[in-house]
């Protein structure tokens, strides 16, 4: 297990966001969360990137107990994250938006570059190529001189992706990957999270989209109410009643 | 004893004015979460105008005193036009906003310099008949009650317009949430540019009963009152009136208990931006905030 | 030769001057390329500067080390001050630190080491022009190197988005005390310059309006490069001779000048005068286009 969520509950000002949730991620794999809004996905997510600490409960990363950990702590334990509302660096650009994702694995002392030193100018060359390969890996990389702010929706979050992929994550939490995508954009997406779990990178995403889910995840987890409703393979969870009570049957009257 | 009753009652009487200050300071605060830095320089341009109405246009307070409010509040509205509803799509809007308002409270100390000159001035002796009520040690003039209850007038009536009247609740709805508000079906820009009009006027009328209190006018005169302002309203919660009017007489005050304890006017307000700080580290919120804190 | 020495004769104050307020830019622009709005700069200028004064007046120290102490003082305040004052965002942390400021200028006026009212007065003139801009190419540079360094990408991507600055690793709050104590400790050090160029020093010079002055050098040149805060105090420091240069009056006319360039600034190019010179849509200059790395 790469991680175990156990019991985790968080409050607001009184409202429970999240209520003794339970989840287990395995090493390598791509593991669905779903569930309708205000489930507490989101939340969940926050939690395990170290955004907010649960109210109770523990979070066990490779066997260490990890909540309440600072984000930049997590994020040292290998675990990256790409937002739902998209958070890149508007005003760089994209090759300088995934540099600044190296910083949990570049080196990049200041002195040599003070004085200049020639070491300092290789590793900057070095850290520019991956981060090039980072954005070749998402697809984007003729933009790399652009200023992200000039993208459009579906490269801002490949870009997100890449700068998270910078880090060299084990974890790669992805909320809503695929929100507001075409399909063209959808299949290519899944294609970049197939891959990357082919590497050996653990995935856990949050996503609405239930053709995406179904088609990608080894394990479905899915919430209601801040609770876990249950978890499984995407047969067992597309076939439980209470989920399509829950969550399908309200999907499928939208449709 | 007496001493310090009279020190405390001068303490509630300048404390008013602060409160007036920091009640249109905080309403747009509250609304737009911008900080409007010229929000002095229009207290000022209000104290000289009223001034200049009394003792050039021959007009009297009662008519002086109206005329500027307005104009202040035409102020407000040129404010709102010039400095924010430009920056109001921009992402980092509450960081330029501020700025903008930097660059506006410059325009208008610049522009009370030009017209009024530099030198400090107060209003003709009769313009308001002083009458002095003494008990035992305690003076209280005519003067500072009619500064205590036109400022606690407008404070109360603003309260009531904010809660009672169609504009003002849409005001509050705006300030709660302005998409939400934007659906309603409430008009956000004209609203806004009216909660610029009102803050500007109350800002305005401060500044004319700052100058009768102290009987003095200068075109800096608001440089103390803007720190003192900011210090008011994080004590009472940015966006919260009734923080504000309570902060304000709490200000006004602590700086006349200070003078009173340590003998000399220099701590005077050492202890008022100490305890700021303090609110600042310890409670952000303030002491009667609600609005938590925003996250980006 | 003649020409220059006459030149200095008539503008080698101004050129200090010039010298000590890009200096004192640059402090504050390091806390802003890490996103954090600061109005204390001012408050570590005075603490730098007294703190020098008083060592070479008072204690017989040198020159360097006294200006050394100053700065080194200054920065560990910075550091203790913004440990807990950096949790603050936005208008709240502004308003931390210019109750901080004022506090700082309120305790220095009241001591009587600091000489009150009246100044600091005797201090012997060992600042020479070349130090200043020796000082500031040095510290330029190191700004201008601090680029493209570990902690140069974190004050940017914590400028950029703090939140996903933190998902990315960065721990935000070591960064931000780190650009704040450096800041504090460069203001500190032009503080100490500054001091040793006049002969005195008063609470005056180190006030909110300067803390003002300072930002506004920031924003008109740019925050966003280095360079920009030099640009925009040199430019905003040497205006006022230029306009009397032309025959403008003082006062008024100046200040509307100043506020009137600071207003089309913030609206029309909120990047600051450098964004005039650097092209949109490009790199920045300091990393080179992506191409060439791609044929290594």
């Amino acid at each position: 297990m790469l991680l175990q969520v156990r019991d985790v509950t968080r409050t607001f000002g009184g409202v429970k966001a999240l209520d003794g949730v339970c989840l287990e991620v395995e090493k390598g794999g791509v593991h669905g969360l779903i569930g309708p809004n205000g489930a507490g996905k989101t939340t969940l997510i926050n939690i395990l990137s170290g955004i907010t600490a649960p109210s109770s409960g523990e979070v066990l990363l490779d066997g260490q107990a990890v909540h309440g950990l600072p984000a930049h702590r997590l994020a040292a334990m290998g675990v990256a994250r790409t937002f739902q509302n998209i958070r890149i660096f508007p005003a760089m650009t994209c090759l300088e938006n995934v540099m600044a994702g190296q910083h949990m694995v570049a080196s990049r002392p200041f002195f040599p570059r003070l004085f200049c030193l020639p070491s300092a100018r290789r590793r900057e060359k070095d850290q520019r190529i991956e981060a090039l390969a980072c954005l070749r890996r998402v697809g984007i990389e003729a933009r790399a001189d652009f200023p992200a702010k000039a993208l459009s929706y579906g490269e801002r979050r490949r870009l997100e992706i890449a700068r998270a992929l910078a880090s060299r994550p084990r974890l790669l939490l992805l909320d809503e990957p695929v929100a507001g995508m075409r399909q063209k954009g959808v299949q290519e997406m899944g294609r970049l999270v197939q891959s990357l779990a082919a590497e050996g990178m653990t995935l856990l995403l949050i996503e609405h989209n239930m053709a995406f889910v179904m088609g990608l995840c080894s394990r479905i987890t899915v919430l209601n109410f801040g609770r876990t409703l249950t978890t499984g393979n995407p047969e067992q969870v597309s076939h439980h009643s209470e989920v399509i009570e829950a969550y399908l049957g309200v999907s499928e009257s939208h449709a | 004893m007496d001493l310090l009753a009279q020190q405390l009652i001068n303490g509630l009487f300048i404390g008013s004015v602060y409160g007036l200050f920091a009640v249109g300071y905080t309403l747009v605060f509250g609304v737009l979460d911008i900080l409007n830095l010229a929000h002095a320089a229009v207290f000022t341009l209000g104290g000289l105008l009223a001034l200049w109405l009394v003792e050039t246009a021959g007009l009297s307070l009662w008519l002086a005193f109206p005329a500027s409010v307005l104009a202040c509040g035409v102020l407000g509205l040129i404010l709102d036009r010039v400095a924010f509803a430009p920056l109001r799509q921009r992402a980092d809007s509450n960081f330029s906003g501020l700025i903008s308002s930097i660059a506006m409270a410059i325009i208008f100390e610049s522009a009370a310099l030009g017209l009024f000159g530099a030198r400090t001035v107060r209003f003709p002796a009769h313009t308001v008949s002083v009458h002095i009520w003494r008990w035992g040690g305690i003076s209280i003039t005519s003067l500072q009650v009619e500064i205590v209850a036109v400022a606690l007038l407008l404070m109360v009536g603003l309260t009531q317009f904010l809660n009672r009247a169609r504009a003002g609740k849409a005001i509050r709805a705006v300030a709660e949430n302005d998409r939400t508000a934007r659906l309603l079906g409430i008009h956000v820009d004209g609203i806004i540019a009216f909660t610029f009009f009102i803050s500007s006027a109350l800002g305005g009328a401060a500044g004319i009963l700052f100058g009768l209190y102290f009987d003095s006018l200068s075109p800096d005169m608001g440089r103390s009152i803007e720190l003192k302002g900011l210090a008011v309203i994080i004590l009472g919660g940015m966006g919260s009136i009734p923080g504000a009017i309570i902060g304000g007489l709490a200000f006004g005050l602590s700086e006349v208990l200070t003078v009173a304890i340590t003998g000399t006017s220099n701590l005077r307000d050492a202890v008022a931006f100490t305890v700021l700080f303090a609110v600042l580290i310890l409670r952000p919120s303030g002491i009667f905030g609600r609005r938590k804190m925003r996250e980006a | 030769m003649e020409a220059l020495g006459q030149f200095f004769a008539i503008y080698g104050s101004l050129v200090n001057f010039i010298g000590i307020n890009a200096l004192l830019a640059l402090s504050l622009y390091l806390t802003l390329a890490a996103g954090q709005l600061s109005l204390g700069s001012a408050a570590f200028a005075a603490i730098g500067g007294y703190t020098a004064g008083i060592l070479t007046m008072k204690c017989g120290f040198p020159f360097l080390l006294s200006v050394a102490i100053g700065s080194i003082l200054s920065g560990l305040v910075g550091l203790v001050i913004g440990l807990p004052v950096l949790r603050l965002r936005g208008v709240f942390l502004a308003i931390a630190t210019l109750s901080f400021g004022e506090v700082v200028r309120i305790i220095v006026l009241n001591l009587d080491i600091t000489g009150g009212a009246q100044g600091l007065v005797g201090i012997p003139n060992l600042t020479k022009t070349w130090g200043i801009y020796l000082t500031l190419a040095l510290a330029g540079y190191s700004i201008a190197r601090l680029r493209r360094s570990r902690a140069g990408w974190c004050f940017e991507s914590i400028r950029e988005d703090e939140t996903a600055a933190a998902a990315m690793g960065i721990n935000t709050t070591y960064y931000k005390t780190l650009a704040f104590t450096l800041g504090a400790l460069l203001a500190g050090l032009a503080g100490g310059l500054y001091a040793h160029l006049n002969y005195i020093i008063t609470p005056r010079e180190f006030g909110f309006s300067v803390a003002v002055d300072l930002l506004i050098y920031n924003i008109v040149g740019g925050v966003r490069c280095w360079y920009g805060p030099m640009l925009g105090a040199f430019l905003l420091t040497a205006l006022p001779e230029i306009l009397r240069g032309t025959g403008v009056a003082a006062g008024p006319v100046r200040m509307a000048a100043n506020g009137l360039i600071l207003l089309l600034v913030i609206l029309f190019l909120p990047n600051g005068l450098v964004s005039v010179f650097t092209r949109p849509g490009r790199p920045q200059a300091g990393l080179p286009p992506a191409a060439v790395a791609e044929e290594v």
